[in-house]
């Protein structure tokens, strides 16, 4: 008899679904899907509200990255009066830029030391009450303190630019609230070790060398483990270079062939389309030229080292180099690389942190620049997870009329879904019993993409995901909840 | 010349001038009385009821009530500062006021006096109240979720012949701040911003100022309201 498995909820992902696998009569699995069962409702309880508002409370909707949607949130209205998306003070846009790479430097640290570590460290198929991040603590105290504090500091960074950790006030439209004051400054640059800038770049290299080491002894899994090729999409700086603040759009296929050819982000609705599907409440993103069914795309550290053609920052840049010489310079493919090119991210966010605290532009006064008002703005970020849209419009009366998000996570979705698809194939179709570790498998793939569930549905909600099997009429056989 | 009178509150001997309110006699002498609607330098109306305080046993205003000789005074027992923070409760239930998103947040009366008397869950039913926000006026934004019917606009913001530019409209449950279009025609900027300062809550706006102050240079980010008076006594 057939079954259908349920893993819900999905486990050290942000944010709250579930997985379904359908298997026949001889357990091969004959459908999968990643479930986003959320409420969503950002979008439209923010209109009616003054657009200035935006920033402060769209990002209300995330407390892992909260920054991305106040900064995308801010650049959409930018555009709206008058300042344009380069049009700020350098005072704005590099305390703006401080916020950005605290956050990227914090989130992806979270990451990988609280949510990936313990499937690196324990192994997939290690027991359920050991794949977490107290025994990570507790066997790897050292790199569990390194996790928590370079977290502190990529936060401490947030407070700094923000006002606070989470759900600041920092960006408003045209620019900034605050400098960065010398004494706020030291603090990074001169700060009592661990935490400071210089201590934090050594750290992130010793990550990076723990998941070079991993993947050295683990080649086979790294390199195949829900790899499939894709196209790969994601904000690049004019001259090709990694920009997680700004720049334009740019697309490649799975062979590095340019799809979408450095567009202005202002006309995104011409390129990019969002399919709905009645089993989920996260939309599925699509390149509009190549259609609904061939255009989906990856985003996140992935898709970005695949689209820019070099990264801005020495050490990085080195790290880039290993790892574009990997797949000899063509885009990868391989979802669990998601964990190498989020690291060398890391890094890269150290370095640009360490020059920015340097640089006086921080200290300056001129924080605010406005121009002729218009009624529409859309504003673009490379959020941790991938590429985030904020398009905004607003009435003669500054209120704000329409609001469309497209969120890190939605963009991913297809991917995911084609992700559990292939760890199931190749490690659940087929089998006699279903094992616990088979179906962390699927969840460690969902994982990579470090999704933001919460986000991707602009939810108000829960958080955690779950896997269920059941069998061909639908009867429920087993349930794996955290 | 002022007549000095004395006067007792909470059993503490205080010198204040005849005909002072007690607010502000309270605040000579460093105490801290809790007020919303009350605006100093202007006639008191005693509207939001917070500064209520006993006077002979009897609660009255601290705002609209003078001190005279003799007179004794409580103001910080616990049944008077549960009262005052019902009061509070009161106004966030039968309001919208979403302080994570509200650009008054840290500059904020109501909200302060919520911290200063650790305001948790409020013991009355939210009304979820249908309220509108109105933006037509080119310099000023009325968010009437938030408006807690204090009338400090009414009284403080007027036009070069004293007349008020901002009114009630509508009646009962229903009423409402309304701007009169007329007299905020040739509104300045300055004036415009003084309406929403007025305003003890984020009632009032000023178009496009939202957020201004960082976090941790509000009016209330570091001290709880009522400290700078206290302070004062602690010098």
């Amino acid at each position: 008899m057939g079954q259908k498995l349920t893993i819900e909820p999905v486990t050290r992902v942000e944010g709250h679904g579930k997985v379904t696998i359908h298997l026949d009569d001889d357990n091969n699995v004959v459908q999968t899907r990643l479930h986003i069962v959320e409420f969503r409702g950002f979008e439209r309880f923010i209109q009616g509200r003054p657009y200035w508002e935006a920033p402060v409370l769209v990002q209300r909707l995330c407390g892992i990255c909260p920054v991305s949607h106040h900064l995308a949130a801010a650049k959409a209205l930018d555009v709206i009066v008058g300042t344009g998306s380069e049009g700020l003070t350098p005072t704005g846009e590099k305390m703006r830029r401080l916020m950005h790479y605290g956050q990227m430097f914090q989130s992806h640290a979270l990451h990988f030391f609280h949510l990936v570590s313990p499937d690196l460290l324990f192994g997939i198929n290690a027991r359920p009450e050991k794949r977490n991040v107290i025994e990570v603590a507790k066997e790897f105290k050292e790199l569990a303190v390194q996790g928590v504090m370079m977290r502190k500091f990529g936060q401490e960074i947030i407070r700094a630019t923000a006002g606070k950790k989470i759900h600041g006030t920092g960006a408003i439209p045209g620019g900034i609230n605050k400098n960065l004051s010398i004494e706020e400054r030291d603090f990074f640059v001169k700060g009592k070790d661990p935490l400071n800038i210089d201590k934090m770049i050594e750290w992130s290299q010793d990550a990076l060398n723990l998941f070079k080491g991993y993947h050295k002894e683990n080649r086979e899994l790294v390199d195949t483990f829900a790899a499939f090729p894709s196209h790969h999409l994601s904000i690049v700086r004019k001259d090709g270079a990694l920009d997680f603040y700004h720049g334009v759009l740019r697309a490649v296929d799975a062979k590095g062939d340019k799809i979408l050819h450095d567009v202005d982000y202002q006309n995104y609705l011409d390129y990019i389309g969002e399919e709905v599907k009645n089993w989920s409440y996260m939309k599925f993103p699509f390149l509009k030229n190549l259609g609904t069914k061939n255009g989906w795309y990856r985003v996140g550290p992935l898709a970005r080292l695949n689209t820019c053609d070099f990264i801005p920052s020495p050490l990085a840049q080195k790290e880039f180099e290993e790892f574009k010489a990997y797949t000899n310079g063509k885009p990868n493919n391989m979802s669990m690389h998601m964990h190498w090119a989020r690291l060398i991210e890391t890094l890269h966010a150290a370095e640009v942190m360490r020059d920015l605290l340097n640089d006086t532009d921080l200290q300056g006064r001129d924080l605010v620049t406005k121009g002729k008002k218009i009624s529409e703005g859309v504003g673009v970020i490379e959020a941790p997870r991938g590429t985030l849209f904020h398009h905004y419009r607003i009435d003669k009366n500054d209120l704000i009329s329409m609001c469309n998000l497209i969120v890190s996570t939605t963009n991913n979705n297809e991917p995911m879904n084609r992700a559990v698809r292939h760890v199931a194939d190749a490690m659940i179709s087929g089998q006699k019993s279903i094992k616990e570790g088979m179906l962390n498998a699927v969840e460690v793939a969902i994982r990579a993409y470090d999704p933001c569930l919460s986000c991707a549905t602009h939810a108000l909600g829960k958080m955690p995901l779950e896997i269920s099997l059941y069998d061909k009429n639908e009867n429920l056989l087993d349930l794996k909840t955290n | 010349m002022n007549q000095l009178i004395e006067f007792r509150l909470d059993g503490v001997v205080c010198m204040g001038q005849k005909g002072q309110y007690i607010v502000d006699a309270a605040s000579d002498n460093n105490i801290y009385i809790p007020t919303l609607c009350n605006i100093p330098g202007i006639k008191p109306r005693g509207a939001c009821r917070i500064c209520s305080v006993r006077v002979n046993g009897k609660l009255m205003t601290a705002c609209t009530t003078p001190v005279s000789e003799g007179m004794d005074i409580e103001s910080k027992s616990a049944d008077i500062e549960d009262l005052r923070k019902a009061i509070i409760e009161l106004l966030f239930t039968e309001g919208n006021h979403f302080c994570p998103a509200c650009e008054r947040s840290g500059n904020c009366e109501l909200q302060a006096l919520a911290y200063r008397y650790q305001m948790l869950v409020p013991r009355f039913k939210f009304q979820f109240s249908k309220r509108t926000v109105e933006a037509s006026h080119p310099k000023l934004i009325k968010d009437h979720d938030r408006c807690i019917l204090c009338k400090r606009c009414i009284r403080a913001i007027k036009d070069e012949k004293g007349r008020s530019i901002f009114a009630f409209g509508k009646r009962g449950h229903q009423v409402e701040i309304n701007i009169d279009t007329k007299l905020s025609k040739n509104m300045t900027d300055e004036q415009a911003l003084e309406a929403a300062e007025i305003c003890p809550v984020g009632a009032i706006l000023k178009k496009e100022q939202g957020f201004k102050d960082p976090i941790g240079q509000r009016k209330y980010d570091n001290e709880p309201i009522g400290s700078d008076i206290e302070n004062l006594a602690l010098q």
